[in-house]
């Protein structure tokens, strides 16, 4: 994998890029970002997925075309334009959902449109696809969506198998559960959400924990 | 984000430079749009016609063919074959059943439930005269409350034979339809509706809907039967 150094820091590797979004810099767990989508399109699994899916190809597309046009464009014009490239794979994929699946369009309802302005989506553009070359802003967006539609599921398969007693419309607890309906509403959006940030926090308090442990055991030997 | 533009930055790029990348970028986007749209233009509309003839079918149990039918009030009122992709107009979709015979009409109908607008689509049976089956097509109501519209027995039942029969003259129904609270104390008659205790307004709009549908509807189906042909709509 190819590597850049940049002054002041360590080499990163394009593996690196890609990993960093899916937990460290975890766009939901870590940066709380996009919530509106997090909250609104999660109450089923299948609901989940395909919205962080389609988030996903948006953000690639758009880095990866930012990062190429990004000599070209002046500083003065830079959001507008990289707006105008959001919104036309937004489009695309309005267009392409549609086309798979009508019912899965109808469940996304005004959400899919409101990918434009998902603020992980024009916040990579601006702080990473604008200032790195294609390749390397391609492996960000990528795993930058792969970690979006991973907390997207995660809350998704939460609020469906309590919600509504099943997994990806598979019954998981027989006829006689009874569904916690308050969890496929909004406020059990909230309810899930800080209970896997709870987790997100707790590991990585732990994770620090025991690095400063090490480190003073290191210091102590 | 990068702080204000600085005077020699702003001196340093041209007006043409900055005019010229918005209406280049701008180009290929719309190409790009354009070309998605071309692409899958041909697959949605394939989409949007089997999803409403598959509602169709479900409402009108015993059916296994359906086409759109467009009403034409002047100068005689009738009915004419609509292309299958037609939403334009006052629709109808007539359901056929192997061997040609009409066996129900599917009426579509909307109105403002609880939090956005409901679309229906109701079966109509000439022969049996009666509302033989509902679907909602869309629906943005309460998941666990208003969408019970959809799943609650006791209401889907109001509507697999509810009796729109015409009085003599065919312009009016023997028995308009009513809409009742739930009271399992009445006995019910094939003309009533239970609405829901909990979904009150949700599933008000759709017995109102079924109503004023079935008041307008019925009469204009039943007077000019002889206008749904399949052969004439394939």
């Amino acid at each position: 994998m190819s590597e850049t150094i940049r002054p002041g820091q360590e080499p990163v590797s394009t593996t690196d890029e890609f990993l960093k979004g899916l937990w460290k810099q975890n766009p939901v767990f870590v940066q709380v970002l996009g919530m509106c989508p997090v909250l609104a399109v999660t109450n089923t699994a299948r609901n989940a997925l395909a919205m962080g899916l389609a988030t996903l190809f948006v953000l690639v597309c758009s880095s990866t075309a930012v990062s190429l046009i990004r000599k070209i464009v002046p500083k003065q014009v830079r959001i507008v334009t990289f707006i105008l490239v959001i919104a036309t794979f937004v489009t695309v994929v309005d267009y392409v959902i549609q086309a798979i699946s009508l019912e899965l369009h109808k469940a996304l309802g005004a959400f899919i449109a409101l990918i434009v302005v998902n603020c992980v989506i024009l916040g990579r553009a601006e702080a990473y696809a604008s200032k790195n070359p294609p390749l390397r802003a391609a492996a960000d967006a990528a795993g930058m969506g792969a970690g979006f539609t991973f907390a997207l599921l995660c809350l998704g398969v939460v609020r469906e198998v309590i919600g509504k007693g099943a997994l990806f419309d598979v019954p998981v607890f027989g006829p006689s559960y009874q569904e916690w309906v308050v969890m496929i509403l909004p406020s059990g959006g909230f309810f899930t959400l800080a209970a896997w940030l709870l987790l997100f926090n707790a590991l990585r308090q732990r994770r620090a924990r025991r690095a400063a442990a090490d480190a003073a055991e290191e210091v102590a030997a | 984000m990068s702080g204000p533009i600085e005077p020699a930055a702003r001196a340093a790029t041209p007006v043409t430079q900055m005019f010229g990348t918005l209406v280049g970028v701008g180009l290929v986007c719309g190409f790009l749009i354009v070309t998605a749209f071309q692409a899958t233009a041909p697959i949605i509309l394939q989409n949007r016609i089997e999803a409403r003839a598959r509602a169709v079918l479900q409402v009108v149990p015993g059916a296994v063919e359906s086409h759109p039918f467009r009403f034409v009030s002047a100068p005689e009122p009738h009915f004419e074959a609509a292309p299958a992709d037609a939403s334009d107009g006052e629709l109808v979709f007539a359901a056929f059943a192997g061997d040609g015979a009409l066996v129900g009409v599917a009426i579509p109908a909307e109105a403002m439930g609880y939090q956005d607008v409901v679309r229906i689509l109701f079966g109509y049976a000439p022969g049996e005269q009666r509302v033989v089956g509902l679907q909602v097509l869309e629906s943005r109501e309460t998941p666990g409350l208003g969408d019970r519209v959809e799943k609650d027995p006791a209401f889907v039942g109001n509507f697999a034979a509810l009796d729109v029969t015409l009085a003599d003259g065919g312009e009016a129904l023997v028995h308009p339809i009513e809409i009742v609270k739930p009271d399992p104390t009445r006995s019910k008659t094939p003309w009533q509706i239970d609405t829901i205790s909990g979904a009150t307004i949700t599933s008000s709009t759709v017995a109102r809907m079924v109503r004023d549908m079935a008041a307008l509807w019925v009469p204009r189906i039943a007077a000019r039967l002889e206008d749904f042909r399949p052969e004439g709509a394939r």
